[in-house]
């Protein structure tokens, strides 16, 4: 099978365009008036997604409110495969048996990491949620990690305190969350964050990682950090860069 | 030899023997400590509600006041009662608010002011308890004229971190069929010490546990119960660093369960184990008077480490709670003891185990109201196999007589549930209970088979683990990482410095009347 030029959904035949969904909408489904109505209405959606021949297959009332919809039908859009365009990522995301494995033979020891929550942010949840056992979004935090010794610090700590802790935990990493940005006090914490590190370690210093909802990630250079990960990252995207930086794959 | 699995009751009494010792020490440790959070649970008992204008409760400012002024070791309520007299003030938020300020001042009264505090203390907790014991007859009455649904108990969650918003949907989960609404905690919350005040429209991936939503919640599912002719129960969480206040103010609020484990807040949020065990006592003779049953969260363990490899760890720490549990005054009745279908579904025989693990609870514990946790582990976004997956967990639920069934998400790991997800679930439960609901009084493993010598080799391992737990001490082995997979040593972890040994002459009026008439 070709993999340039033009492709369509396949359901049972090349190019007859099935597909499958299903939605609810906030319409209701009791009486034969309100089913007759509420199928139409599922048919329009499904039209202005691009469906023709569309089927409703199943529709069901939940609740005196709602509909929940199975349609099938026949989209008319083309997929041109040679306009796909694929994001390159600047690491590949790893499994956590990968990533111990990683640290394991790249650096014979564990991977220290300090995290912490810096400035008066009392916010501990986007470092917790990457730190802690318990993690976020499913996967486990990075203490799960068997080669990753996590020291977390808490919240409001000093820059200074933070850097003696770095050095005394010969720290690999320093993870600093920041979740308040009342006039942009995110992106000074960091920059007098870096700029500690900077002074104490010079080219020496650990890896800089900064999170928080309201960071722009391209801002790193800028910042003197780094790495920055923005609004919805999870542990594993964390460690899988931690070991794309600190533990490169050695030649088998 | 009893049951389906032939267990031997003499291996079963050495399992819970083998557990008392394990968690004796740390009973006694429990037993001669407070922390703040148990301290500041005595003030809220009292009466002593909302917050300064930065958020901080005035539980939180008058507990630091005494700390700093004469120390906790011989607990708040005789320096808190004595200044009441002695300054004359009309109600514990004055004294707050001036202790606060620096404006009051404390002493830990002798002789017959001593007598005069304790009285004072005893009287104005005492009517906390009062208003735990009448939601207790609450709640009865309320299921008397509505009606108790029969077991399993399904149980769903809601988390959108907006009261207002939780509760339309928990009223359209009762009417779905949800026997039991979970409002899920705001990320985070467990490591805060302090309990937010009022009601609250922002939270992480979950809702703050306040009094004020306590309080809403349960008056909406009150509502709904009595539309639907069934009592529908509230579940939040006493866990986390106020454990102990959370307990009193779901006793308070009429909550029917919490969650409540005696190591989960040790292994996967880093709480010091010290300070976990003494709130978690005081927490479990609150829930204890307030007729709630606790759900224990074994389920945990296996998102972490093999469900096959670490089963015995589930009974290890199931024999545990029951036994902290039962030492606090909790019934048998109360003890929702957790355990989860999460074995690699690629395992030959996956169902098989999971069935042998889920008997050998349910014959382990013949009275508590187990508690069992759908796949999330192996639930991959392939959302047909995840449904399949879950039906095959209602099975194992209902072929094995649990109690209070989790319902499973087709979506787990996708997203937090859409309204259809919810649906479907309930549908799939609804199905397996019509098709199969009887099917465990004809199941019948054989006497020899692969299921009961599974559970029968579980056991053995439990046993094993707890004999190397009561060698070394339950602290020593949670430092070591025997549970979870992380060490968490007894002088670690967050919440330490809230530890005070109790002194000769130490009082707390909850814990001495929880104590005494329980």
């Amino acid at each position: 099978m070709s993999v340039t030029g033009i492709v369509r959904p396949y359901g049972d035949t090349t190019g007859d365009g099935r597909v499958q969904l299903s939605f609810t909408l906030p319409v209701p489904f009791g009486d034969e008036a309100e089913r007759a109505r509420a199928e139409g209405a599922a048919l329009q959606l499904a039209a202005k997604m691009g469906l023709d021949q569309a089927m409703v297959v199943h529709a069901k009332g939940m609740g005196p409110d709602f509909t929940f919809f199975i349609v099938y039908g026949r989209v008319s859009h083309l997929v041109d495969l040679s306009a796909v365009t694929v994001a390159e990522r600047e690491f590949p995301v790893l499994p956590a048996a990968e990533v111990n494995l990683r640290i394991r033979s790249a650096l014979g020891r564990k991977l220290v990491v300090v995290g912490a929550c810096i400035g008066t942010d009392a916010h501990t949840v986007g470092i917790d949620a990457i730190l802690n056992v318990k993690g976020h979004a499913g996967e486990k935090g990075l203490e799960y990690y068997r080669e990753i010794r996590v020291v977390n610090m808490g919240s409001q700590v000093g820059v200074a305190d933070l850097v003696a802790r770095a050095a005394a935990e010969h720290a690999d990493a320093v993870l600093v969350s920041q979740v308040v940005t009342q006039r942009d006090a995110h992106l000074t914490n960091t920059r007098e964050m870096a700029a500690g590190f900077h002074a104490a370690f010079g080219l020496e210093r650990p890896l800089l990682v900064v999170g928080g909802p309201r960071f722009d990630p391209s801002a790193a250079r800028d910042l003197g950090v780094d790495k920055i990960f923005g609004r919805g990252t999870t542990p594993r995207e964390v460690a899988s860069y931690l070991v794309h930086a600190l533990a490169p794959e050695t030649a088998a | 030899m009893t049951g389906k699995l032939n267990l031997d009751p003499a291996v079963i009494a050495q399992a819970r023997e083998l557990a008392r010792l394990a968690g004796q020490p740390v009973t006694e440790l429990a037993r001669t400590h407070t922390t703040v959070s148990v301290e500041r649970a005595v003030l809220r008992l009292a009466g002593l509600d909302g917050a300064d204008q930065d958020g901080m409760p005035w539980v939180n400012r008058l507990t630091d006041a005494v700390r700093e002024s004469v120390g906790l070791e011989h607990g708040v309520a005789l320096p808190v009662w004595d200044a009441m007299t002695a300054g004359g003030y009309p109600d514990l938020r004055t004294l707050a608010v001036d202790a606060a300020a620096g404006l009051a001042k404390f002493r830990l009264p002798l002789g017959a002011d001593a007598g005069t505090a304790r009285e004072y203390a005893a009287r104005s907790v005492r009517r906390g308890l009062d208003r735990i014991d009448a939601q207790r007859m609450e709640r009865d009455r309320m299921i008397a004229a509505t009606s108790d649904p029969p077991m399993p108990w399904i149980y769903l969650i809601v988390a959108t971190g907006d009261i207002y918003e939780d509760i339309p949907q928990a009223q359209a989960a009762a009417r779905e069929g949800a026997d039991v609404i979970a409002v899920i905690r705001s990320t985070g919350q467990s490591l805060l010490d302090y309990v937010p005040e009022g009601a609250t429209r922002e939270g992480y991936a979950g809702t703050y546990a306040t009094r004020e939503n306590f309080r809403l919640m349960r008056a909406a599912l009150d509502d709904v119960s009595r539309e639907l002719g069934r009592y529908v129960r509230l579940t939040n969480y006493a866990s986390g660093l106020c454990m102990p206040e959370i307990a009193s103010l779901a006793g308070l609020e009429r909550l029917d369960m919490m969650l409540n484990d005696c190591m989960y807040g040790i292994i996967f949020r880093d709480i010091n184990p010290v300070r976990t065990f003494i709130d978690q006592r005081f927490s479990r003779q609150v829930h204890a008077r307030a007729g709630i049953v606790i759900n224990t969260g074994e389920d945990n363990y296996l998102t972490t480490a093999d469900a096959v490899d670490a089963a015995h760890t589930v009974v290890v720490s199931q024999l545990l709670n029951e036994y902290f549990g039962r030492e606090a005054g909790l019934a048998d009745a109360q003890l929702g003891l957790g355990h989860a279908f999460e074995i690699n579904p690629e395992v030959p025989d996956s169902f098989l185990l999971e069935l042998a693990h889920a008997q050998l609870i349910r014959e382990l514990f013949p009275d508590a109201p187990l508690k069992y946790m759908p796949p999330t582990k192996h639930m991959t976004g392939n959302v047909f196999a995840g449904y399949l997956l879950d039906a095959f967990f209602n099975l194992a639920g209902v072929m094995t007589g649990q109690s209070i069934l989790l319902i499973g998400m087709m979506t787990e790991g996708v997203h937090t549930p859409f309204l259809s997800d919810r649906d479907l679930a309930l549908e799939n439960v609804r199905y397996v209970r019509r098709a199969a609901g009887r099917l465990g009084a004809s199941f019948r493993p054989e006497p020899d088979g692969f299921v009961a010598q599974r559970a029968r080799q579980v056991l053995g391992e439990a046993i094993d683990l707890l004999r190397k737990i009561g060698s070394q001490g339950l602290l020593n082995a949670i430092g070591e990482g025997t549970f979870g997979v992380t060490r968490r040593p007894a002088g670690g972890g967050r919440g330490l410095d809230g530890v005070v040994e109790r002194a000769e002459g130490y009082y707390n009026p909850a814990a001495s009347l929880l104590e005494v008439e329980r």
